[in-house]
């Protein structure tokens, strides 16, 4: 067959090209734009080359941030990923207990961030808040705005409440397109119900699994709304995350150009891992046999 | 191995089923015997996977009772009936190597690792994957994995009954052929009772001693190839055996002479005078084309040419009569009379086979 070339055909493209450019291109070179320059204020800006990416990867605070914000995260990988599919696997399969199950599931994941927050800061208040007082009324120490391990556990739950649904309803989905044959033939072989789910179940949730794991991941990494309305990062620093001391640096204390410095990073770690993660799951598909 | 025993079987999808046509399975007595090769045919829908679920404790029936070698097993589960089953898609383990798909059965069963070793191996040449055997079973093609299927399911020596759900639909048409002489060959040398579903005809032919033809719920007739073939007891086994299948007439029967659209014609036998609605069958073979004044006048539509023999289209009345000519045999136009051969004549009242009386 000929191709026709038609160079106009370019302009195709444009619509695109410019919602891609207002969208992401042009903020993001903005920032890149911050990055490499210092301010005395008037806007009056000096070049300043390298200097906010060095000062910021010698920066302790950054490094606890990035610290508490990979525990956040690994955490929250480690109980929403296994509870999902755990909660998936006891889901019924039709009916109505199964429509009612998938409305109620998707609920928390209807509810904006900070009405999260707020829900859970009251919820969590050890003198009007139900669980917060329960936990003080049957004897348990527990004051989110002063303990660090209260804190923790605080954000660490509300995220759970947040986002297991999705986890499980992804894993739902995966579990409801496996054929009965399969779960006959795993029958008639005699096997377990611990060997189904090895051998069935969980090579075939894989591919929607690795989409629950990447988006959990993205997201937790990103968190900012919820936390801040709970804790507003403390008590102290021990919850403040990477965005929350991002927001802190870029407007508390208006250091541009550290800010940006620090926003490039964070954002070339989300996309490497995003990339890593993408990489494994596509090599998942193809991998054959051997 | 084991006797199989269905006993005023029935089973219906609906929970309170109301009248015959809820259900899926009509209510059914039937044994099979120890060790014999069964083929079940039918088309699509007419019962056949549901009979085999409820053999093999997949599905518990809405009512009657399964006996294994005379011991009621209708409700018990799967894993104790000692059934293996192949389903009609391939159904493997895909992160598991094709020797642990084969051995999970036996393993399952707490199978000692020396005797898997060589039973995984022996099915293996069997089904001629020796070479495969530590690859994964992922990405395989699909005949490779029903191929693997089989394997599993016929990994164990001990099984009460093994049960083929239209296994060979992805095969290709070659590696089909082998296989099905496998079964069989696998058939003789251990006695297993077999039940093969299928709605391919030759398949269900070649492969068993015993077919059990189904229709709406309902076994029409069991009988060996040729029982089948050469005395249908309902129209439908007429139609769904042969190729092409038989033709169905109506017909006014008295005694031993029936009328068709004005014609009559003698069937050497008595029928006495069947009441309901009366049909009569003939295969094609049992046909002939003639000129002269013989037989019933036809009109021929066309003349394929399949190889072996030529089939003649005719028609009689708005009746499609297929006609089965030897290949030598020259159709010239004069010839527009169909002749029956007699011995081929079999009557249906109802649709169902009257016996015809004893001269």
């Amino acid at each position: 067959m000929n191709k026709t070339v038609n160079q106009k055909a370019w302009f195709l493209i444009l619509p695109v090209l410019l919602l891609v450019a207002f969208s992401a291109v042009i903020p993001l070179m903005t920032v890149v734009n911050y990055s490499v320059q210092d301010t005395f204020g008037n806007n009056q800006f000096f070049w300043a080359g390298l200097e906010w990416f060095k000062e910021m990867l010698a920066s302790e605070r950054m490094w606890n941030a990035l610290g508490r914000q990979i525990a956040f995260s690994s955490i929250i990988l480690a109980i929403e990923i296994p509870l999902g599919v755990f909660v998936a696997l006891n889901m019924p399969k039709k009916g109505f207990w199964a429509s009612l199950c998938l409305v109620l599931m998707s609920l928390p994941l209807l509810i904006p961030w900070n009405v999260v927050g707020t829900i859970w800061q009251i919820f969590a208040r050890v003198d009007i808040g139900l669980l917060g007082y329960t936990l003080a009324a049957i004897g348990i120490d527990y004051n989110y705005t002063q303990d660090f391990y209260a804190a923790w556990a605080t954000v660490i739950v509300m995220d759970v409440w947040h986002w297991t649904s999705l986890v499980a309803l992804l894993a739902y989905a995966g579990l409801q397109s496996i054929p009965d044959a399969y779960y006959q033939a795993a029958k008639i072989d005699q096997a377990s119900r611990w060997k189904v789910f090895r051998f069935i179940e969980l090579p075939k949730i894989m591919g929607v699994l690795m989409i629950a794991i990447l988006l959990r991941f993205m997201d937790s990494f990103m968190i900012y709304t919820e936390p801040f309305v709970v804790t507003g990062g403390g008590p102290g620093n021990s919850t403040t995350f990477l965005s929350i001391d991002l927001v802190k640096m870029a407007l508390g204390q208006f250091d541009l150009g550290p800010a940006a410095a620090f926003s490039i990073m964070y954002y070339l770690v989300i996309l490497v891992v995003s990339y890593v993660f993408y990489t494994v799951m596509t090599n998942l598909d193809k991998r054959d046999g051997y | 191995m084991a006797k199989i025993t269905l006993d005023n079987l029935a089973h219906s999808y609906l929970p309170n089923p109301k009248s015959e046509d809820d259900y899926a399975l009509k209510e059914l007595n039937h044994d099979w015997a120890d060790g014999e090769a069964y083929a079940l045919l039918g088309a699509s829908g007419c019962g056949k996977s549901t009979l085999l679920n409820i053999i093999s404790g997949l599905l518990h029936p809405s009512q009657g009772r399964i006996l294994f070698n005379d011991r009621d097993v209708t409700m018990a589960p799967t894993t104790q009936r000692n059934i293996a089953q192949v389903f009609q898609f391939p159904v493997v383990y895909d992160t598991m190597t094709v020797r642990d798909n084969l051995a999970f059965p036996l393993r399952n069963r707490g199978a000692d690792a020396a005797y898997v070793r060589d039973r995984v191996q022996q099915i293996a040449a069997m089904i001629g994957m020796e070479a495969s055997l530590d690859r994964k079973a992922r990405g395989l093609t699909a005949d490779v994995k029903q191929k693997i299927s089989l394997g599993r399911g016929m990994v164990r020596e001990d099984v009460n009954a093994l049960l083929f759900d239209e296994p060979l639909t992805v095969i290709d048409p070659h590696m089909k052929w082998e296989l099905r002489t496998q079964l069989k060959s696998l058939h003789h040398e251990f006695g297993h009772t077999m039940i093969y579903v299928t709605h391919d005809q030759t398949e269900a032919l070649t492969f068993a001693d015993k077919v059990v033809v189904m229709f709406d719920g309902r076994v029409v007739q069991m009988g060996t190839p040729q029982e089948l073939f050469e005395t249908p007891e309902h129209t439908f086994v007429g139609y769904f055996i042969g190729s092409p299948g038989m033709n169905v007439l109506d017909a006014k029967v008295t005694g031993d002479t029936a009328v068709l659209a004005g014609t009559q014609i003698s069937l050497g036998k008595g029928f006495g005078t069947p009441t309901g609605k009366t049909e009569l069958g003939v295969r094609p073979e049992f046909t002939s084309l003639q000129a002269g004044n013989e037989g019933l006048p036809v009109t021929i539509k066309r003349v394929e040419d399949v190889g072996r023999h030529k089939i003649v289209r005719a028609d009689f009345h708005g009746t499609e009569i297929n006609i089965i000519a030897e290949e030598g045999v020259n159709i010239s136009p004069d010839m527009n009379r169909v002749v029956f051969d007699t011995a081929g004549i079999n009557i249906y009242e109802d649709s169902w086979r009257v016996a015809p009386l004893v001269a």
